[in-house]
């Protein structure tokens, strides 16, 4: 067979009987093989306990960003109640920031949680497989005249080196998938350290550089919308918002 | 035959699908020399589907070498172009 599935098939076989040197005696290829098996199984575990502490960091970001939204309204309401609109839209704007993140976050938790579980079915795949090699080759043994067995052996070998290399590509994307989101993640930390409202008085240039790193939502109109709706909680007289004295962001202009 | 499809498993196929599955990967292959993304996408998803609906997946304690092995099925464009004119998938 021609085309890309013919020419996947020969990199793959050429891969696996690197993997399964058949100049060696049957047996040695048979423990060889059991050894590398293992080995990969071991890989497997590692390469999920890493997909696992990447959606755990994900997950821990996303709640932390979830308090930042509350937290930045909440100080949005306080700078408008204090006459600072400047100040209430850069909070907001800072929200709506925080807002496109988080939605970006779900997405990939989501994504990582679906590799978290094909990887254990592959790993379950695998075992199953090296469980069936394992007694196959007793029984091979016992039965066969040593010239058969060699062939039957080999032809086992093959579908277990098969489902290595199968089990080792799948590892292998799931774990630069992983790799990816680890450097938004990175991007994301610094977001939420920069803080919520304490530090926009000292923003003024970490505002932009933290825009160059996140894909800034367009959130102008939403921003405005929000102040007027504040604006309009405000003069209905819902004087529940804080008290924060305008004087103190006095030096403050966005 | 056995086909695999690559990180997900193998298959018994029977030889009336195996070349359908063989006519829709000349036509991938076209579209990726034509470097025309969305064919090969569309192309390729129904390789994967055709697989899937019509082959017998092969049970766990069966230990066989596949006779054809189908790309990842999130085999992005890129990766087929590079497998196609490279080295492949699969790094060493």
């Amino acid at each position: 067979m021609a085309g890309l599935t013919g020419r996947f098939s020969t990199v793959v076989k050429a891969k696996i009987s690197k993997l399964l040197d058949r100049a060696e005696d049957p047996s040695e290829t048979l423990e060889y093989s059991y050894q590398k098996q293992m080995e990969l199984l071991q890989n497997v575990k590692k390469g999920l306990a890493d997909v696992v502490t990447a959606k755990k960091r994900l997950q821990l970001q996303s709640q932390k960003l979830e308090q930042q939204v509350v937290k930045l309204d909440t100080q949005a309401r306080q700078a408008l109640a204090g006459g600072n609109e400047a100040l209430a839209r850069t909070a907001l704007e800072r929200k709506s920031t925080i807002q496109a993140e988080l939605q970006g976050l779900d997405g990939q938790i989501a994504e990582l949680e679906a590799q978290q579980q094909s990887m254990t079915e592959n790993q379950a795949k695998l075992q199953a497989k090296i469980e069936a090699f394992r007694s196959k080759k007793e029984v091979i043994k016992a039965q066969y005249s040593a010239a058969e067995a060699q062939v039957r052996i080999s032809e086992a070998a093959t579908g277990v080196g098969e489902e290595m290399a199968d089990v080792g590509l799948a590892m292998q994307r799931a774990l630069d998938k992983t790799e990816n989101m680890r450097a938004r993640a990175q991007a994301v930390d610094e977001l939420e350290r920069a803080g919520a409202f304490e530090d926009l008085t000292q923003l003024g240039t970490g505002e932009d550089d933290i825009d160059r790193q996140l894909k800034e939502l367009s959130g102008g109109t939403q921003v405005d919308s929000e102040l007027e709706q504040m604006k309009a909680e405000l003069a209905a007289g819902g004087k529940s918002a804080g008290e924060l004295g305008s004087g103190e962001q006095g030096g403050q202009s966005a | 035959m056995i086909v695999r499809i690559a990180t997900e498993g193998q298959y018994r196929l029977a030889d009336e699908a195996v070349a359908r599955v063989n006519a829709l990967d000349n036509e991938a292959v076209a579209a990726v020399e034509a470097g025309d993304e969305a064919r090969f996408t569309e192309l390729f998803g129904q390789i994967v589907a055709l697989i899937r609906a019509e082959g017998t997946p092969l049970p766990e304690d069966e230990l066989h070498g596949s006779d054809v092995i189908v790309p990842p099925p999130d085999t992005s464009f890129e990766e087929a172009r590079h497998d196609f004119s490279g080295d492949g998938l699969i790094p060493d």
